[in-house]
């Protein structure tokens, strides 16, 4: 199988707030040397907790944030550091979906210019012309096609989110950023949005890369899952050997956390209580990132961060893996 | 025990411009001291209106509000707007979804959290003082005497969370009401709240109303469920009855449709049809039959009639508002439901 996005130590450093005049500008390490690769066609997924990194890295891959080192190679491509201009024919390839359905659709057009936009932006005329493939997009995510020429306003968070799918596929991509795409959602809506995203994935043969907080969710979607911690990776794996066998103390915490719907299975499963909250990422902890709140913690995740190494089935990032 | 919280026949409707919103529709249930109750629904079923309706929140609006709410044996929708602000934060209390929107950004935590203590208890600023860091300690905030006096911005969303439970909880109230307390965190924040929140009813034997719309946090949490849809209760029974044999549609759809950790992930998701109803023009009959796959089974009735909350087996505390009668619910169940569990 061919790679279709390669990424190596990517690094987002934004700047924070500074102290005094002359004084030293704090620096939020939002995203701290990422390595991971996705293949053609693959959905991988990216799970953490709110200031992880996960949604930064979306838009770091899309180029909708400047990288502050590293590399990002899409396609066999180094896109790193290519302007506006130079994107735009490469943006046909590499599309995002957002998390709120609302804010990322522009109130003032109707949803036939709002899927049409791609051709527009990227002066591509489709076969048959621009009303019938967007007609035909509508009614690939379950849209009535006759409702072209209705405003986002008229329609419910879930049609809205089928409506920024829709724009996502127009130019049919390759790859996919879906930054939480269902948490906005109703449940009952949430399940319909991600066995469209299912559908689409297969149908069209589009790589995915699958941000969410929801393990669950993403245990659905993902054939592979990335677990991110303070702006690191801690450990990726295939889907089964995640979930059945975490190897880093985070990912087993973040497992045991999930609330459980079955009133039988409560009692039986292991629970692990992390305490504290994340720490911030202007400061973040030395040595390996997540010690602060590890039970396992010794001097060495204080002193060396620890790199992402194979073991078994799974890489991680931890001296003392499960 | 006798039910500390009694409401019956709540109802709820804001006029519109647009025509009269029912929020809630007839609504009955009751709760005893120290147990939890979990109103599940999706958004726009009535959950949170319900809640406000229960602190008294929306006399002095437009809102139209009927039926009795007894805490207590005190009718709260008979008193007037002074004598129940007496009662809130002693009697009831709620802790809100966003903690940084239910926080005043201009003062510190400490200062908010004495302020409910000042107004319902005779003491002077210092005591009430000592009595915030106290909470503050309680609901795990690290170095209270030191964190009293920041201010809202200056903790974390965990931490937030745990001071609204603070000065919620500060005047020892019987009824808390937690309106999606856990939404807005990351899980395992969440699981420590929820924690908290089980040790807290413990140690005060407090009665918790735990509006969520995660089937996860009531399975973890509550004792009795209420499943709402279209301001409307539905399904109501502990939490074993509605989880392990649920016997509405509507239920079972939420049930197989939310992603699981157990079970095959390959398999498509059983997804509820369609789209909740708006409140303005709720289809006729039952308020779910356009999103049934069940509708066929009974025939006309379902749009016809609005079905009547009965118990599932004559004398049962497990009640459903469902047309279908009970040797076809248990069919159904057993073939068609409960494989996708």
């Amino acid at each position: 199988m061919s790679k279709i996005l390669k990424v190596e130590g990517l690094t987002k450093h934004f700047p924070g707030r500074k102290h005094s005049l002359f004084g030293k500008r704090d620096i939020v390490q939002a995203v701290d040397g990422l390595n991971f690769e996705v293949e053609t066609g693959e959905a991988i997924g990216l799970v953490g907790e709110s200031g992880c990194g996960k949604s930064t890295t979306g838009r770091l891959i899309t180029r909708l944030l400047e990288p502050t080192s590293g590399s990002i190679e899409f396609n066999g491509k180094d896109i790193t550091h290519l302007s506006n201009a130079q994107m735009r024919p490469i943006r046909a390839d590499l599309q995002i979906i957002f998390q709120d359905p609302y804010a990322s659709l522009n109130p003032r057009h109707t949803v036939g210019t709002i899927v049409a936009s791609p051709f527009r932006i990227g002066g591509i005329e489709p076969e048959g012309g621009t009303k019938k493939r967007v007609q035909e997009l509508l009614e690939i995510v379950g849209l009535n096609p006759e409702h072209y020429n209705r405003y986002p306003h008229e329609f419910s968070g879930g049609q809205r989110q089928r409506i920024g799918i829709a724009r996502a596929l127009a130019l049919r991509p390759k790859l996919i950023v879906a930054d939480e795409p269902v948490s906005a959602l109703d449940v009952s809506i949430q399940a319909q949005v991600i066995n469209l995203l299912k559908d689409l994935q297969k149908q069209f043969d589009i790589a995915f890369i699958f941000i969410a907080h929801d393990l669950a969710v993403v245990r659905h979607f993902a054939q592979r899952v990335a677990v991110m911690y303070l702006g690191n990776i801690v450990e990726i794996a295939d889907r089964d050997t995640l979930y059945s066998n975490p190897k880093h103390p985070y990912t087993k915490a973040l497992l045991s956390a999930v609330p459980e719907v079955d009133p039988d299975a409560i009692g039986s499963r292991e629970r692990i209580r992390l305490t504290g909250d994340v720490p911030n990422p202007i400061n973040p902890p030395s040595g390996c990132r997540f010690r602060t709140r590890c039970w396992k913690a010794q001097e060495i995740c204080a002193s060396n961060p620890p790199e992402l190494i194979q073991i078994g089935m799974s890489q991680v990032a931890c001296h003392f893996p499960e | 025990m006798s039910n500390f919280l009694e409401v019956k026949n709540l109802s709820v409707s804001f006029p519109t411009e647009d025509g009269v919103v029912r929020a809630v529709d007839n609504l009955s249930f009751t709760l005893e001291k120290g147990k939890t109750l979990g109103i599940v629904g999706e958004s726009g079923s009535g959950k949170s209106v319900t809640s406000l309706a229960i602190l008294g929140l929306h006399k002095g609006s437009s809102a139209e509000v009927s039926g009795q709410i007894l805490i207590d044996g005190q009718d709260i929708n008979a008193k007037p707007e002074t004598d129940v602000r007496l009662l809130r934060g002693k009697l009831m209390s709620m802790i809100f979804q966003d903690a940084l929107a239910a926080l005043h950004p201009y003062y510190t935590v400490g200062n908010q959290i004495a302020e409910a203590y000042l107004v319902h208890n005779k003491v002077s600023k210092s005591v009430a003082k000592k009595r915030a860091i106290e909470m503050l300690d309680r609901v795990g905030i690290p170095n209270p005497q030191k964190r009293i006096n920041d201010f809202p911005h200056q903790f974390s969303g965990g931490m937030r969370q745990r001071a609204m439970i603070a000065m919620a909880l500060s005047c020892n109230p019987s009824l808390l009401i937690a309106d999606e307390p856990t939404t807005a965190l990351d899980v395992t924040v969440q699981a420590q709240i929820i924690d908290l929140l089980r040790d807290l009813q413990k140690e005060f034997n407090t009665a918790i109303i735990l509006i969520t719309h995660d089937l996860g946090v009531v399975a973890e949490t509550a004792d009795d469920i209420l499943l709402m849809y279209a301001g409307k209760e539905i399904e109501y029974g502990t939490v074993r009855d509605v989880l392990q044999k649920p016997q509405h549609p509507y239920g079972w759809g939420l049930l197989t449709s939310i992603p699981r950790l157990t079970g095959d992930p390959n398999k498509s998701l059983a997804a509820i049809p369609g789209t909740p109803p708006s409140l303005i023009s709720v289809p006729s009959g039952c308020a779910f039959h356009p999103r049934c796959s069940y509708v066929s089974r009974v025939g006309t009735a379902c749009s016809a009639t609005i079905p009547e909350l009965l118990p599932v087996t004559s004398g049962a505390h497990h009640l459903v508002r469902c047309h279908l009668d009970a040797t076809a619910r248990e069919e159904i169940f057993k073939n068609q439901v409960g494989p996708n569990l």
